[in-house]
């Protein structure tokens, strides 16, 4: 058995699997950072591992294992000591420089996509967006991330890798993550001093506050539009043992990397709106669930918290505030974009695999431990901060009537100066544009995938919860794009982040999938067209929650707006089957070490 | 129907089913209302009594051209509810199909043929064949149990078993695993395998598979086809499931 370079008998390992388990439990008593610590001290989950968490956490078996095999960071068969995953996102996957930079990487060091090498050293596997799209290619490697990768890069990184150098001594300035905030409005020009906030809540009263939110207008930032004082107001009324505040901070929407400098440059703003929403609804405790892709800022992040302890900003007794007591912990996921979805997020919180719940009832009534419970963006803590500071007369008077506020994007792709813009809602896309120097542009995914793909003549439509809705992301695609391809990337995204609950989602994201794989290999016709018509719009009447929901919108915008990009790969005959006889000999050929001429079929 | 709605047949609650008034209690679901009512909406994973799923999404209705899931929204009233429609029926058809082509079914040989409720729905649907590519998974069979088999290929992971074993039979034997079409079915035991498991012939989880990827050993094709539950009703029947419980256990129990 591999066990990550020591050889060790099997009594010693149990004892060893126990040691780790029992230290991380003790310090955290969360068993998706249990399995977090198995998986990088040992290079995966064994069977013996999973047997030994279920019965130090009281946890069936089965309920471990199914934790294991949900979530895209955790194996069952070892890892390699060096396990990189490049991003496969069009805007900082391994193709966005235009090169396949994973291919590459594998033939450096020999090694297949989805594989470990046979010596242990090193795996490498593609991976959903990680977030890093305003700096290009990136990969993760050991979970640290890597930016701005280029043919020269991964030259050097399969030579560090090769000679098994340690990530400490690999080039520091590599590991360096810049914010790139191009544009600031009311939320990024920032200069509060930690308590001020806290204080003018304190000074308003939990009433008072809550109505300041209210009448603020604000709404969800995470792309719903959920009047959030109303969100609040009903959690407050609503009967439990406890209440929980929870920030969704799992981004994991291709093309959106705002929550990711939120989170590094104004962590102390959103802790202090969790703890003006904890206030609001009577909670004591309040959970960060970070993506697992952005662990990198779980030391910052926890030094913020320390620090906010030691000032009396968090902990019993906040501002000498007598019974108003709040902590926040924070709980990291491990690769799953469904995580996402709010109910989807509390059953990850309660250690279990991410399925999106039964709604009614909502979290506001029955959340975290079936309590009453509020999940909000990052934005929208860090939005209620300012309100609660400055009044909602001031966070009104920006953005539009139905639409208060301001809006941070995540603007990358074909432009100039990728980054964080802050803009009042009811910008234009063309302004987006204009500023962040993209030309000839084709199309933008507004919302990323699960949003709205827009052409050139929609350039004028405005942001906002009336027209076009985004969490953030801000895709941008110029004339050189083959914008299938894009679509067809999206549509791979859904079939592998469906969490499988649905059957409308579960088989219907990946016969969308294999339809425009046929399509875009020039083996589809009019017939397949029609039918992805067909299935896309069962998928999103029909599928359980927001993913199947939105899963087919690039393919049905496709459709209607960029109908060229579909019909131009088009065969035309009435049908073509799915089949390909070629590729069905694949394993024969194999089997028999044959690929001469005669052993295939054109 | 339950006794407290024999109690009580008349609540002034009620919703509309494609036309047809139908009271029910507040905390029913549209599909607990309906089939009280004798009003088929067409389900896999739903069964009276136990939680509801809502995964299968057979039971898919319109309310006020809203989609939503019956088996688990609850009923309030005035809803108007599209139920037994083409467009309906034809999405319902086309999810059946999913189910189909995502795992083997093999409904010629397969010892459930004609006690199978996926087979019965795709008749009652009108369905003629897979439509789609199959997906021909590669999916494990479990033949270590004594008397149970379990054989994943025709699963079409409706947590049927998942909550018998857990709501009626008190124990905890099943479980899913896996994300998207990679889910599938597992069992809580050491090894993974049902003989290390607490299932027994006599626990409804052995019984209550709707299709045949749980089947209950040494009792195959006793009842001859022509004979079998499907043979003589229609899956639309209201309260089969009693019924096709009492089929599927062994004749010696």
């Amino acid at each position: 058995m591999s066990t990550g370079g020591s050889d060790l008998n099997s009594s010693n390992m149990t004892d060893l699997l126990r040691s780790v388990i029992s230290r991380v439990y003790a310090e955290s008593p969360n068993v998706l950072h249990v399995l977090y610590a198995l998986q990088r001290q040992f290079l995966h989950i064994s069977d013996e591992a999973v047997r030994e968490v279920a019965v130090h956490l009281d946890l069936p078996i089965s309920q471990v294992d199914a934790v294991v095999e949900f979530y895209s960071f955790f194996h069952k068969i070892p890892r390699g000591r060096y396990d990189l995953l490049f991003s496969n996102c069009t805007s900082c996957g391994y193709m966005a420089g235009g090169v396949d930079l994973m291919a590459m990487f594998g033939r450096r060091l020999e090694i297949a996509a989805g594989s470990t090498r046979d010596d242990g050293l090193v795996s490498m596997d593609q991976t959903s967006c990680i977030g890093m799209c305003d700096h290009g290619a990136a990969l993760l490697v050991n979970g640290m991330p890597i930016v701005s990768l280029d043919v020269a890069m991964i030259t050097r990184i399969a030579a560090l890798v090769e000679a098994a150098t340690p990530l400490e001594d690999w080039p520091a300035e590599w590991f360096h993550v810049e914010d790139s905030i191009r544009v600031s409005g009311l939320l990024l020009k920032d200069d509060l001093s930690e308590d001020i906030s806290l204080r003018a809540m304190l000074a308003h009263g939990a009433a008072g506050t809550l109505s300041e939110i209210v009448q603020s207008g604000l709404r969800g930032r995470g792309g719903a539009g959920f009047s959030t004082g109303m969100k609040w107001q009903l959690c407050r009324d609503a009967q439990g043992a406890a209440h929980y505040v929870v920030c969704n901070a799992d981004e994991g929407e291709p093309g959106t990397f705002k929550d990711r400098v939120l989170l590094h440059s104004y962590a102390d703003r959103l802790f202090e709106g969790m703890t003006v929403c904890a206030f609001t609804i009577g909670a004591k405790q309040g959970y960060l669930y970070l993506r697992g892709e952005y662990r990198y800022l779980l030391p910052h992040l926890q030094t913020v918290l320390a620090r906010r302890r030691e000032l009396g900003l968090l902990g019993g007794d906040i501002l000498g505030q007598p019974g108003f007591s709040f902590d926040i912990d924070i709980v990291v996921g491990a690769g799953a974009y469904i995580c996402g979805e709010e109910s989807a997020l509390i059953e990850s919180l309660e250690g279990k695999r991410g399925i999106p719940r039964v709604r009614p009832p909502f979290p506001v009534t029955h959340g975290y431990l079936g309590q009453p419970t509020v999940v909000n963006n990052v934005e929208t803590f860090i939005a209620a901060v300012h309100i609660v500071l400055r009044g909602s007369a001031w966070f009104k008077a920006v953005g539009t009537e139905k639409s208060a506020g301001s809006k941070i994007l995540s603007v990358s792709g074909d432009c100039a100066a990728p980054g964080i813009y802050e803009y009042p809602f009811g910008v234009t896309i063309r302004q987006v544009l204009d500023d962040c120097g993209a030309e000839n542009v084709q199309a933008v995914q507004v919302g990323g995938p699960s949003g709205t793909l827009i052409n050139s003549a929609e350039f004028d439509r405005k942001l906002g919860f009336d027209d076009l809705s985004t969490g953030g992301s801000l895709m941008i695609f110029n004339q050189t794009r083959d914008l299938l391809a894009v679509i067809v990337n999206f549509a791979h995204f859904f079939a592998h982040e469906s969490c499988g609950f649905c059957t409308p989602c579960r088989v219907g994201t990946i016969l969308l999938k294999n339809g425009l794989d046929k399509i875009a290999c020039g083996h589809g016709t009019r017939y397949d067209l029609d039918e992805m018509q067909r299935i896309a719009a069962l998928v999103k009447c029909r599928s359980h929650c927001g993913l199947g929901q939105t899963a087919a919108n690039p393919i049905l915008d496709g459709l209607q707006h960029f109908p060229q990009a579909f019909e131009q790969r088009l065969v035309h005959r009435d049908y073509e089957p799915h089949f390909d006889l070629d590729a069905a000999l694949e394993e024969a050929r194999q089997v028999s070490h044959r690929d001469d001429t005669a052993a295939h079929i054109k | 129907m339950s006794a407290d709605t024999k109690q009580n047949p008349i609540t002034q609650n009620t919703i509309t089913i494609d036309g047809q008034e139908i009271p029910f209690q507040v905390g029913q679901t549209i599909m607990d209302a309906a089939l009280a009512a004798g009003v088929y909406i067409p389900h896999l994973c739903h069964r009276q009594g136990f939680t509801p799923h809502g995964s299968c999404k057979l039971c898919v209705v319109d309310i006020a051209s809203k989609s939503a899931t019956a088996c688990t929204m609850p009923a309030v009233a005035g809803q108007q509810i599209s139920n037994n429609t083409p467009a309906l029926n034809e999405a319902r058809k086309t999810i059946t199909q999913m189910l189909f082509i995502e795992g083997n079914h093999i409904c010629p040989s397969c010892e459930k043929c004609g006690d199978c409720t996926l087979q019965a729905m795709a008749y009652h649907l009108g369905m003629l064949d897979g439509h789609f590519p199959q997906f021909f998974q590669r999916r494990e069979v479990d033949a270590s149990h004594p008397t149970v088999m379990l054989d994943r290929d025709r699963c079409i992971l409706c947590e049927l078993c998942v909550r018998a074993s857990r709501e009626v039979d008190g124990k905890n034997v099943f479980e899913i695993a896996g994300r998207g079409t990679n889910a599938h079915l597992i069992v809580n035991s050491a090894s993974g395998k049902l003989v290390d498991s607490d299932l027994e012939t006599s626990d409804m989880a052995a019984h209550i598979c709707p299709v045949g990827a749980i089947l209950i050993k040494e009792s195959g094709y006793k009842v001859p086809i022509g004979q079998r539950i499907f043979d003589l009703h229609k899956v639309s029947e209201i309260g089969l499931e009693k019924i096709i419980l009492t089929k599927m256990k062994h004749a010696d129990e």
